[in-house]
């Protein structure tokens, strides 16, 4: 490459990942409102028969959710952050275009069949592996498919140093292969017996093993999609966007391998009061504390970055979503260790505070980057201007809203329910039996899915917004230094 | 040190592997041929009770009930003695939930009966007023998968051991005697439940997904 030519970066896959990235999105936050909606209204169960049920529709939000829109946003952002901070284009090297497209149709078919198959009750059980047999095969494959095109594009990079994005994007991989390798490991029974379905298989752990697996997974899985992949994109975006270097180096150094040091030891604190070791939940318990360290380490290096820029809050809608993303990353990862302590766990575990938590993170941290991510990226790999600035604004303070009313609400459904539960009265008898545990709840659950409502026709309107832009919007002559362009 | 790994694609992926992969290999390993170990009296389930646990599983009832009783007064008073490790020994997969929407019921077959469940999974508030679990009428009509069931065991026994066919435990044999021996179960449960349309089925030969489910939830002790 000559001195002072540009380089041409190919973001077909990344493009189409964008696209998927707003399918499942739209597929498991709607899923995920009308489930919310049964738990109060039980009627909306037999809207479609066996396959409308909460327990049917469940891994499907879940799975929808997580492996589709989050991961789909991953890997939206890493075929475009990739070959920005290596300083090397896809167009280069035809094997790695192949490797890519090969990645997203292999990803495609295998979420597609993941949907059907969990419609038709194909399930492991297992919270968030409950994929069967073939189908993990093919994530395994879409996995070194993955894994092929950023160890590819790193073999042929101009830029020799890895940007923290790309650390992030590593263990991501990483993390996710070793768990899901070993989280997975089943029997197909017909191959075996000779005879049943083909395509059941048997957990090769039997009870607390399994559960100490699969928390060993579930948490993790959290930690690496979830938490891992998310702080990649804002380390990127939100210097890119506002023009601000990272706070500091060192920081993010800690943080990063503080929280590479810290992550897999948090998933037993799902299993306290269990039938797991005793010293195995208490290191859990205390592992998930030493864990607020690197995460809000990752979150002040984050907002340091805009140390004198706040003026770009009032001005730039996409600098809001960032800030706001980290703050709930803040948020949930103080609230995830206060559960972790067993006593609070005590209370905690098993009621809709979990739950809660979980949307703390999902919602605000890892949706608002995401959307965030995709409005960053829009301009420069479609060469439009952002459609429209109000709407966005419209967007952000409906989905905020509707966090604040999902979160608060599941806050004083969680604890009233842990206290119920454990009730009673001056003889020492149970206060309340079961049922009554439940019906007090109903009032939350409507302003629960009420929240997730907002959440969801905000994330409509985030699409029109980006419908819009791809259809409509102004074409730029040239790539947009920081800000990204927004008609009003 | 954290420079030249930046430079070293290769070696800064292997060591934040082993960075991330130690934890996993102290925490899973040191207990693990001790936790699978059964407390006595615990027996695998038979292959109808598989039949069941299958459908649990196939409709994720695991989504809103847990089976793990945590060591509390207020836990073991409302759904009796709190659990142990060798209880779960032949669970493959664990079915522990993480959410209580519904109560626990890693012991319901001590305090609930065939004909309660028939209703309940029939019309669930005609058992429980303002209960919001939806009915499971399908469960009424569709057949359970014996021979998965059949297969599950017969893989479990060969893979991992599992005591089928020895002194004290569950009959599995071959097939055939396996139908059998479902068939026999299947029959006590079906002579205490009301549904005609289940009734003229296992007189056709068929067994209904609720009666599988029925023998695994009284199993469960």
């Amino acid at each position: 490459m000559q001195k002072g030519e540009v380089l041409n970066y190919d973001y077909t896959v990344a493009k189409w990942f964008i696209y998927t990235t707003v399918f499942f999105g739209i597929v498991g936050m709607l899923i995920g409102t009308i489930i919310a909606y049964q738990m109060a209204f039980p009627d909306l169960n037999y809207l479609a028969g066996e396959y409308g049920t909460f327990g049917r529709l469940r891994p499907l939000h879940t799975n929808g959710s997580i492996f589709g829109f989050m991961l789909s946003g991953i890997f939206a952002t890493w075929y475009y952050v990739g070959q920005r901070v290596l300083k090397v284009s896809m167009a280069e090297s035809p094997f790695l275009m192949a490797v890519g497209k090969l990645h997203f149709w292999i990803y495609l078919i295998t979420m597609t069949a993941a949907v059907v198959s969990l419609f038709a009750g194909y399930t492991t059980s297992k919270e968030y592996a409950e994929l069967e047999w073939p189908i993990d095969i093919a994530i395994v494959i879409l996995w070194v498919l993955w894994g092929v095109s950023i160890f590819g594009l790193i073999g042929i990079r101009r830029e020799k140093t890895l940007y923290i994005s790309l650390w992030y994007y590593i263990a991501t991989f990483l993390g996710i292969a070793m768990l899901y390798l070993f989280n997975n490991m089943e029997v197909p029974t017909y191959f075996v017996a000779g005879m049943g379905d083909i395509l059941h298989s048997v957990s090769m752990y039997a009870g607390t093993n399994d559960a100490l697996i699969q928390w060993w997974y579930g948490h993790n899985a959290v930690a690496f999609v979830f938490t891992v992949g998310i702080i990649a994109q804002i380390y990127y975006f939100l210097p890119k966007e506002s023009g601000q270097p990272i706070f500091s180096y060192k920081l993010s150094l800690l943080s990063f391998w503080a929280l590479m040091f810290v992550y897999l030891w948090a998933g037993g604190h799902h299993l306290l009061y269990s039938t797991v070791p005793d010293w195995m939940q208490t290191m859990a318990s205390v592992f998930s504390i030493v864990l607020i360290l690197p995460s809000w380490g990752s979150a002040i290096n984050i907002l340091l970055t805009m140390k004198g820029e706040w003026g770009q809050l009032k001005s730039n809608p996409l600098i809001k979503f960032m800030i706001l993303a980290s703050t709930f990353y803040m948020f949930s990862t103080i609230e995830g260790p206060i559960q972790s302590i067993k006593s609070v766990n005590a209370l905690a575990h098993f009621t809709d505070w979990i739950p809660g938590h979980v949307h703390d993170g999902t919602l605000g941290w890892v949706g608002f980057m995401t959307m965030a991510a995709m409005f960053h990226m829009a301009p420069r790999i479609f060469k439009k201007e952002l459609y429209s600035k109000k709407l966005m604004e419209m967007q952000f303070w409906l989905q905020t809203t509707g966090i604040v009313l999902y979160f608060s609400s599941m806050w004083v459904s969680g604890i009233t329910q842990g206290m119920m539960w454990r009730a009673t009265d001056q003889f020492g008898n149970l206060t309340y039996s079961f049922i009554d545990t439940v019906t007090v709840l109903i009032p939350y659950y409507v302003i629960r899915a009420t929240g997730g409502l907002f959440y969801l026709i905000g994330f409509f309107m985030f699409t029109y917004n980006m419908y819009k832009t791809i259809s409509r919007g102004r074409v730029l002559e040239k790539e947009p230094i920081s800000a990204s362009p927004i008609a009003a | 040190m954290f420079a030249w790994l930046e430079k070293r694609p290769f070696f800064f992926a292997v060591v934040l592997f082993l960075v991330i992969a130690y934890a996993g290999v102290i925490e899973n390993l040191p207990h693990f041929t001790e936790q699978a170990r059964p407390v006595e009296g615990t027996k695998p389930y038979t292959p109808l009770e598989l039949a069941g646990r299958h459908v649990y599983i196939k409709d994720s009832c695991n989504a809103c009930h847990s089976q793990l009783i945590r060591p509390f007064k207020s836990e073991t008073d409302r759904y009796g003695m709190y659990s142990l490790s060798g209880e779960y020994a032949y669970d493959r997969p664990f079915l522990w939930g993480s959410k209580r929407t519904g109560p626990d019921l890693m012991r319901v077959g001590n305090y609930r009966t065939t004909d309660w469940h028939e209703n309940h999974m029939w019309e669930p508030i005609s058992v429980v007023p303002k209960s919001i679990m939806p009915a499971y009428k399908h469960m009424f009509t569709k057949n359970a998968d014996l021979e998965t069931a059949y297969a599950e065991a017969y893989t479990v026994k060969k893979v991992f051991s599992v005591p089928y066919d020895e002194e004290g435990m569950p009959k599995l044999g071959n097939w055939e005697e396996a139908k059998e021996q479902m068939f026999k179960e299947a029959k006590v449960i079906v002579d205490k439940m009301k549904n005609q349309e289940v009734k003229d089925a296992f007189a056709k030969g068929e067994i209904r997904q609720i009666v599988a489910m029925i023998a695994y939830l009284n199993s469960l002790k």
